[in-house]
């Protein structure tokens, strides 16, 4: 009984900012940090019938071994310092998705004691409508985030040292 | 001789186990906790400041976001409490429903809470079965409401429309699906010895304790106090429904989890109960000083119109006067206090949450066994911190 190589003995051409990118979009591996209602949501996806597995996307109980944090539910004041420390605490490269109407924007707590959205102190890369969101739309959202992951550009030279990571503006 | 000094452990409130943003500050001897203070705050919302500038109306989204596990159950404290400060008659059939939903949400809350607890003792596959059945629940909430979570369906006087014809096929064959799954979890745990050791013993306290400190719903009744809402002080209707309360004997966290399984199969036959009682009739009590006029009157009729354009700026209002309405919530006594002044708004609204009271027996539970054990008395608390910060 031989190996198969049913390819044959070919060989793929691609540039190396695409394979780092490929192989970075393909295993996003989100922190495990619920806030909200929307927290409960995005166990929902990553639990059976949704299932996250199936994307590479694995949730991780620490910051220092995830690339994308979650921001699933309301950020309030005594909130948003703890998650400043989580992002910081997470390695390059890493992305932050605003999951729910009060992560992007307060929702309905315009309250004193909430922040009006995450995105007063963290970058977002992908927000998410809903309140919560049904785990289509976080699917949908990782898909995005997925996409943009494939437009950046100088991801292998910034790895190694040279230059910068270069996001272009969405088109 | 040698001396040893205590270490203090931050604990949250980014840990996975935690149940949300809890923060517990542990004081150790090596491994075995003095000490536990929780410090609580962080998901701080002012429900209860915001329900001072809404109409009764405007309130009841606020309320599916307290305990966001169980948002009907909170949808019907509330508006319990609204009808009883404002005295509305609810037709028999939102009756009913009423109380097919708010046992579909002790099933619904009890499945996340059965999958997290034995997802944090390290028993993964419970975590995804308990899911897949909760998506069906939610997938009966979608039918009826149009969301998943946050349903928004309960009225004052009755529902906010009328159940789809496939309501009463799709929860029948839940319920009838649902007692082989449970067993299916007990197979899975109850007679796991990981299981038993990390649960038989852990996290004793007292009936007298229990008492003491104001534990409701299965904290309390895993003690071994009889006591439920529903059987002794009955409402929304339960006195109609033939029901079992369970009560445990050794007041660990074993026999939580045996009260809380029996619990969701009684569920299924109140239920099943419920199924069989329901009748056609309306869902809104005719009143159209509270409750919104029928869409085909607001569009072909003025006095529908004016009704709904009524309810819909200013509200209505409610006599001067003060009321308390608890429910059995699936973690324990809900409280709703409305202070009104005779306006469209309560003066002041105080929620009573369960899991703000069940948080205080922590250290009592925990103090004295290992820091690991900390995890499945978290666990067998079933706290939510949406509804504890409030």
């Amino acid at each position: 009984m031989g190996v198969d190589n049913p390819l044959g003995d070919n060989v793929i051409t691609t540039s190396l900012d695409l394979l780092v990118n490929w192989s970075r979009k393909s295993s996003i591996w989100p922190m495990t940090f619920g806030l909200a209602c929307c927290a409960i949501e995005m166990m929902a996806t990553g639990a059976s019938h949704n299932d996250l597995d199936r994307f590479g996307i694995i949730f991780r109980a620490s910051p220092r071994q995830s690339d994308c944090i979650i921001i699933a539910g309301t950020v309030t004041k005594k909130m948003l310092p703890v998650i400043k420390t989580v992002y910081e605490q997470m390695p390059e490269p890493k992305w932050v998705i605003a999951m729910g109407a009060c992560a992007c924007s307060g929702g309905i707590f315009d309250t004193y004691s909430v922040v009006q959205g995450i995105d007063e102190a963290l970058p977002v890369d992908v927000y998410i409508p809903g309140c919560p969101p049904r785990p289509e739309a976080l699917l949908f959202g990782l898909m995005k985030l997925q996409d943009k992951i494939m437009t950046e550009r100088n991801s292998f030279g910034a790895t190694i040292g040279l230059g910068e990571r270069y996001i272009p503006e969405a088109a | 001789m040698a001396t040893t000094e205590t270490m203090t452990l931050n604990m949250g409130p980014q840990h996975p186990s935690t149940h949300g943003v809890l923060r517990l500050v542990l004081e150790l001897d090596g491994e075995v906790i003095i000490k536990v203070t929780p410090h609580i705050g962080y998901l701080h919302r002012g429900i209860e400041k915001l329900s001072e500038h809404r109409t009764y109306h405007q309130i009841l989204p606020l309320t599916d976001r307290l305990d966001y596990l169980a948002p009907m159950s909170n949808n019907l404290g509330y508006i319990l409490a609204v009808e009883k400060l404002i005295g509305v008659e609810v037709p028999e059939r939102a009756e009913t429903i009423r109380i097919i939903m708010a046992e579909l949400t002790r099933l619904e809350s009890h499945l996340v809470w059965i999958a997290c607890h034995a997802l944090d003792i390290g028993a993964m596959t419970v975590f995804i079965y308990a899911f897949r059945e909760r998506e069906t629940v939610m997938e009966i909430y979608e039918l009826i409401s149009g969301a998943r979570m946050t349903s928004n369906y309960f009225r004052v006087g009755g529902l906010s429309q009328d159940v789809p014809d496939e309501f009463v096929k799709k929860v029948s064959d839940f319920i009838d699906v649902m007692p082989g799954y449970l067993d299916q979890y007990e197979g899975l745990l109850t007679t796991n010895p990981i299981w038993l050791k990390r649960t038989i013993g852990n996290g004793v306290i007292s009936a007298e304790d229990a008492v003491d400190i104001g534990l409701t719903g299965p904290a309390l009744r895993g003690s071994g106090v009889d006591w439920d809402l529903r059987r002794d002080i009955p409402y929304a209707g339960y006195d109609k429904y033939q029901f079992k309360v369970p009560v445990g004997e050794k007041c660990d966290t074993f026999d939580r989890y045996k009260v809380r399984l029996v619990e969701m199969r009684e569920a299924c036959k109140i239920v099943r109960q419920a199924l069989d009682k329901l009748k056609p009739g309306p869902v809104l009590a005719d009143n159209p000083q509270v409750c919104y006029p029928p869409k085909e009157n607001v569009y072909n009729s003025i006095e529908g119109l004016i009704h709904h354009f009524k309810i819909a700026s200013e509200g209505y209002a409610a006599p001067e006067g003060e009321v308390y309405q608890g429910v059995e919530a699936p973690k324990g006594e809900l409280g709703f206090y409305i202070v009104s002044d005779g306006g469209n708004k309560p003066e002041r609204m105080r929620i009573r949450p369960p899991s703000f009271v069940n948080l205080q027996a922590i250290e009592q539970m925990s103090v004295g066994s290992m820091i690991a054990d900390l995890v499945a008395v978290i666990g067998t608390l079933d706290i939510v911190l949406g509804e504890i910060d409030r």
